[in-house]
C-alpha cells in the first residue's frame, strides 16, 4: 500500500474511532451503525485527496457527528 | 364558527365609531406607502457582496455573490438588507439573527472589514461604494455567514461564569451589594458574547486553542470584580499561566470593534493588575 499522507491517516483514524464506538452499542443494532458509518464515508470517497479544505471540513463534521452518536442515549440508527 | 364571525364583525363595525379619523388616516398612509414610499426620490441602488459557502457541496470553493438592492425600499440597517435579500431574492442565503436590536448577539459578522452586529450597523448611504459581508474572521464556517462558535462557548464554560459562594448571608436572603460594588460591574455585564472582539484579535487568531480571547476575559473579570463571589483566588489561579491572559499584547482591536461600546482591553489590563498584585 502506498504511503499515506497525514490527512489520509487522520481520516482512517476517524474511521477506526467510529468502529470502536460501534462496539459500545447494543449487539442487535451494531450492523445498522456499521452501515451508517460506511455510507457516510462512502459518500465522499471520490473527493480529490488534495482538496484539503473539503477534507478538513468533513473531518470536523465527522468528529462532531461521532461525538453526538457516541452518547449512550443513542441506541439505534436507521 | 358563526359565533366567531359575528363577534369579529361587531368589533370591526364598532371600531370606526370610536375613532373614525385616526382609523381612516393611518389606513391611507399604509396604502400610499405600499404603492410608492418616496415618489420624489430616484432609486438608490447599492450592491452587496456576500460570502457564500454551502457545506452540502464541500468540494466547491467559497465564493462572493452580489445582490443589488434599492435602499429606498430597504430598512436602514445591514440586517434589514440581508433579510430583504433572503425574503425577496435568494432564500438560500443563511445567517443568524434574532432580536434585531443588538441584544442577542446572533448577527455578528464582518461588514466592510469590521466585525459588528448587522442589526446595529447602518448601511452606508454612499451607493457608489459596494458593501462586502463576510462571516466572523478565523472561525470555521458552518454555512454562508454562520460561524462555528463551539470553541468560543467551550472557553466561556471553562471560566465558570456563575456566582461561586460557600457562605450564606446572615439573614438567609439574597446576596446584597453596595451601590459602589455594583458600579464595578458596569461596562462588564453588558457584554452579549457576540464574539466580535475575540475574532478581531490577531493574538486570538493564532492561539485560539489556549488564549481565552477578549470576550471571555472580560467575562472572567466580571466575576473577579464581583463583590459577592468568594472564589476569586481560584479564578486567579486558573488564569495564572502564560497562555490564558498573557497572550494579550494590547493590540486593542477588541475595544475598537465592540458593537456595544465596551472596553475588553481595559478588563484584561485589570486582570493583569490583579494577577501582579497577588
Amino acid at each position: 500500500m502506498a504511503r499515506l499522507s497525514g490527512l489520509q491517516r487522520e481520516v482512517l483514524s476517524l474511521y477506526r474511532k467510529c468502529l470502536r464506538e460501534i462496539r459500545k452499542k447494543p449487539l442487535e443494532t451494531r450492523s445498522n451503525f456499521k452501515t451508517y458509518t460506511r455510507t457516510e464515508f462512502q459518500k465522499y470517497i471520490s473527493i480529490n485527496k488534495k482538496d484539503f479544505n473539503a477534507i478538513e471540513y468533513l473531518l470536523r463534521k465527522g468528529y462532531r457527528q461521532l461525538e453526538m452518536y457516541s452518547s449512550p442515549g443513542i441506541r439505534n440508527v436507521r | 364558527m358563526a359565533a366567531l364571525r359575528s363577534t369579529s364583525r361587531l368589533v370591526a363595525s364598532s371600531k370606526p365609531l370610536f375613532r373614525p379619523a385616526v382609523f381612516a388616516r393611518s389606513y391611507a398612509t399604509v396604502e400610499a406607502a405600499a404603492q410608492d414610499p418616496n415618489p420624489s426620490e430616484a432609486p438608490r441602488t447599492k450592491t452587496f457582496h456576500v460570502y457564500r459557502w454551502n457545506p452540502d457541496q464541500p468540494t466547491e470553493k467559497p465564493k462572493m455573490q452580489s445582490y443589488s438592492l434599492d435602499l429606498n425600499k430597504t430598512g436602514p440597517m445591514m440586517l434589514d438588507a440581508l433579510i430583504r435579500i433572503k425574503n425577496e431574492m435568494d432564500p438560500t442565503l443563511t445567517f443568524r439573527r434574532s432580536c434585531r436590536e443588538g441584544i442577542c448577539g446572533s448577527c455578528a459578522m464582518n461588514i466592510d472589514g469590521v466585525n459588528t452586529l448587522a442589526c446595529l450597523c447602518r448601511i452606508p448611504t454612499d451607493t457608489a461604494k459596494e458593501s462586502r459581508i463576510y462571516p466572523l474572521p478565523h472561525t470555521y464556517v458552518v454555512k454562508d455567514l454562520v460561524p462555528d462558535l463551539t470553541q468560543f462557548y467551550k472557553q466561556y464554560k471553562s471560566i465558570k461564569p456563575y456566582l461561586q459562594r460557600d457562605t450564606k448571608t446572615e439573614d438567609g436572603l439574597e446576596f446584597r451589594q453596595s451601590p459602589e460594588d455594583r458600579k464595578k460591574l458596569d461596562g462588564l455585564y453588558e457584554c452579549i458574547l457576540c464574539a466580535c472582539c475575540s475574532t478581531s484579535c490577531p493574538s486570538y487568531w493564532w492561539n485560539s486553542e489556549e488564549y481565552l480571547g477578549p470576550a471571555i476575559l472580560l467575562q472572567s473579570y466580571r466575576w473577579l470584580a464581583d463583590s459577592r463571589d468568594e472564589k476569586t483566588a481560584e479564578r486567579k489561579h486558573a488564569l495564572d499561566n502564560s497562555m490564558s491572559v498573557y497572550r494579550c499584547h494590547t493590540i486593542l482591536n477588541c475595544s475598537r470593534t465592540c458593537p456595544k461600546g465596551l472596553n475588553p482591553a481595559r478588563a484584561i489590563a485589570e486582570i493583569k493588575k490583579l494577577m501582579a498584585s497577588h
